[in-house]
């Protein structure tokens, strides 16, 4: 086979463009340390010309967020007939949902913090403080709450106090039209990153994730300093099996291609707990694919040339 | 099934080798202290979005650059490069190109100011002249005096020097008098050394007001009877939409005032030249810190500069700037006007600017993930204080977008803010969140 080309879809208008154009960069750098054409692009005008002027072998999208995620620019891709890494856009559209993809993984028999969704009008049809406190009541406190849709913790806050609910709802509607609230759960915050280099979905090493001071919050997660990581993470050897098949149980439950990243809290009483599913995990210098992937011996252009390859085997 | 793999060191035990924890940067314990407020928020990436065509802008303080004579000024800096090469490329002299701080004195006299071109020192921007500045005259915890609002980028080099800013109140003239004498009796009285007065007289960015004439020597009066040096940081003043420019305070006060003027505005910021005039003693150690800081401004910048002082009509360049921005300014006006009625807001009578403050109880900053949503930028008000308060503000830029594009970026403004307004009614008015990162956008948004 002659060498494949990749074009890397980056940027976007989504609220997460600055970590998607991030990815992309990182990305092509190591595709293209491996040997593999690559050009990068932006979601714009130009790329369905570019797609038919280019003809890559395969399209990566490493869009984080909106039309990147939720499985319109997938559904693109497929009318086109181009080929692409990830999740077909029905498994994108299910897992970009938080609440629709906590009750899916739920139904597979993995355990998951208890939620309930709160589209902004429920408020307005039942009164902000009567429904806040019934929530905090019996979901109990602290909680987390966060956009039903969307990643970098933009948006998220974790609230201990009843009385912060309704300015960390506004944080979260500010995103989107309908939020979540979860209980929050303590205990050891871990990212099980998944791929499939052709011959189904192997987990990597769970990456342990220890915010120093503060939340793991948009700036945490992106500027190197303020969370000390572990990879892989200090788990035995049963819990780290046990950590790697609530991941794969994630990647395959949802429908799943090539790679994702699951964020799993492994509660007080050992339990993994899904957290989130991210369908184009950051693959920037801080992100926690790449970091799975090194723990793991991998080195990255050679990674991620194997998924490439092994999607197009697909 | 278990397909939990372990390719590293030693394959024969299913256990990972206990890891050490990784911060991701070795260098974590070596930062000094003045870097560990350096952040980055929510707001920093949601700017990254700005750039693109789909959003209107108008968050950005960049000068609008298209009316500029590009094909003649491509030619000046051929010239300059072909006929005096060997000057633009060498080093040159630390305290700036003496022909150029000639010609910054003739820019100088059109605000009333008279000195002499030993008194001036070319900078890489006015910022550098503000961190220099800063550098000269700050100790951790003196006090930085500064307008409530204040220029973003001058909090963030006060911050980094690790000054104490606080702020004193503006009105639609600009610093109050009054209350900057209440700010320098609390804080003399608290035994605290305030050591300067940052002030935008002109066309004040972010709040779009100027100093009115008459303030002027009431501002430089109480600043010298406390010991306060006064910063004038002047980038606007010759883009007034009305009338002459008013005398700066600089023209008032020789031994008082630190004077910064910038070309960024007036010409365009891609030279990066700008410049300070000080008292002798200060002007003295300004080219002691500016050498040490960067040996020289750049020779190839300011020669073109100067060229294009000498050789193009820089007079009707800004004149062009101030009828074309002063068309963005009504646009941005009327519509504020036909969509924002709730809202009130600054009528800048030059610069880039208006302040818009909200209607009760809703948040600039929380509202700015929605703004983005719906494809229009601007800064929270937030940025220009470095208390954390002004989330009820927002500033406005008019400068880069066409008027058309003002005026859709208006509209979409229009129902993002009803949609936050919506929220509010849900929610009531809610706190601010207590660890709110306060930052600032990066250059082209300052």
């Amino acid at each position: 086979m002659s060498r494949p080309s990749v074009l890397v879809l980056a940027g976007g208008l989504s609220h997460e463009r600055d970590v998607s154009l991030r990815s992309g960069r990182r990305v092509a750098e190591a595709l293209r340390s491996a040997g593999l054409e690559v050009t990068v692009h932006d979601v714009d005008n130009d790329l369905l010309p570019a797609l038919s002027q280019v003809k890559p072998s395969i399209v990566w999208p490493l869009l984080h967020g909106a039309s990147g995620e939720d499985g319109s620019v997938r559904d693109i891709l497929e009318l086109v007939g181009q080929p692409y890494v990830g999740a077909d856009p029905r498994a994108s559209r299910v897992a970009w949902s938080k609440p629709i993809a906590k009750t899916v993984v739920g139904r597979a028999g993995i355990a998951t913090p208890r939620f309930v969704t709160l589209p902004q009008s429920l408020f307005r049809e039942l009164g902000a403080s009567l429904v806040l406190e019934s929530i905090a009541a019996n979901l109990g406190l602290p909680l987390v709450v966060k956009p039903a849709r969307g990643g970098s913790a933009l948006g998220v806050t974790v609230v201990r106090e009843a009385s912060a609910l309704p300015r960390a709802m506004v944080d979260a509607y500010a995103y989107g039209e309908t939020a979540i609230i979860e209980q929050a759960l303590t205990g050891t915050e871990l990212a099980v990153s998944v791929v499939d280099l052709g011959d189904g979905p192997v987990a990597l090493p769970a990456v342990e994730v220890v915010p120093r001071e503060g939340p793991y919050d948009y700036d945490a997660r992106y500027v190197p300093g303020r969370v000390e990581y572990f990879a892989p993470a200090r788990l035995t050897a049963d819990v780290a099996a046990r950590v790697a098949d609530v991941a794969l149980g994630v990647h395959t439950s949802l429908g799943l291609r090539h790679l994702s990243r699951t964020d799993v809290i492994l509660d007080d009483d050992g339990v993994p707990q899904f957290i989130d599913i991210n369908t184009a995990p950051g693959m920037t210098e801080t992100s926690l694919l790449p970091q799975a992937a090194q723990a793991a011996g991998y080195e990255l252009g050679e990674l991620y040339r194997a998924i490439v390859t092994g999607a197009l085997r697909a | 099934m278990t397909s939990y793999q372990t390719p590293a060191s030693d394959a024969s035990s299913p256990v990972p080798t206990p890891a050490a924890g990784t911060r991701l940067d070795p260098w974590i314990g070596a930062y000094a202290d003045r870097t560990h407020g350096m952040r980055a928020s929510e707001i920093r990436a949601l700017f990254a979005v700005a750039n693109r065509p789909e959003v209107v802008s108008l968050a950005g303080g960049m000068p609008y650059l298209e009316g500029l004579p590009l094909d003649a000024l491509a030619e000046t800096a051929r010239d300059v490069i072909a006929q005096r090469g060997t000057v633009a490329m060498q080093y040159g002299s630390g305290q700036g190109d003496q022909t150029l701080r000639e010609q910054i004195l003739e820019v100088m006299r059109l605000e009333g100011i008279e000195a002499h071109p030993d008194d001036v020192v070319v900078t890489t921007g006015s910022q550098q002249a503000l961190d220099l500045v800063t550098r000269l005259f700050i100790n951790p915890g003196d006090v930085v005096l500064a307008e409530a609002p204040s220029y973003v980028g001058a909090l963030g080099v006060f911050r980094a020097y690790q000054a104490d800013v606080q702020h004193a109140p503006l009105d639609e003239h600009g610093l109050i008098p009054e209350a900057f004498e209440e700010s320098l009796v609390r804080l003399t009285g608290e035994g605290r050394r305030v050591k300067l007065l940052y002030v935008v007289p002109n066309f004040h960015n972010p709040a779009g007001v100027t100093l009115s004439l008459e303030r002027r020597p009431r501002i430089l009066e109480i600043a010298r009877r406390y010991g306060v040096l006064v910063l004038e940081d002047n980038p606007y003043g010759l883009l007034g939409f009305e009338g002459e420019p008013l005398p700066a305070l600089r023209s008032m006060d020789e031994d008082g005032v630190i004077y910064l003027g910038s070309f960024s505005k007036t010409f365009a910021p891609g030279y990066r030249v700008g410049w300070a005039v000080a008292p002798h003693a200060v002007r003295e150690k300004l080219v002691i810190a500016s050498e040490s800081a960067i040996l020289c401004p750049s020779n190839a910048s300011q020669l073109a500069i100067s060229t294009y002082l000498a050789t193009h009509d820089w007079r009707g360049q800004i004149k062009n700037y101030r009828e074309l921005y002063r068309e963005r300014r009504d646009a941005m006006v009327s519509s504020l006007a036909e969509h924002l009625p709730d809202a009130t807001w600054t009528v800048p009578d030059g610069g880039f600017y208006t302040w818009v403050r909200l209607p009760e109880g809703l948040d600039a900053q929380a509202m700015l993930p929605r703004a983005v949503t719906a494809r229009v930028a601007y800064v929270p008000g937030t940025a220009f204080y470095a208390d954390g308060s002004g989330a009820d503000h927002m500033r406005l830029s008019f400068c880069f977008p066409t008027p058309e594009r003002i005026r859709e970026g208006v509209r979409r403004l229009a129902g993002v803010i009803a949609g936050e307004r919506e929220l509010v009614e849900i929610f009531g008015t809610v706190p601010e969140a207590e660890d709110r990162v306060v930052d600032s956008p990066g250059p082209d948004l300052a």
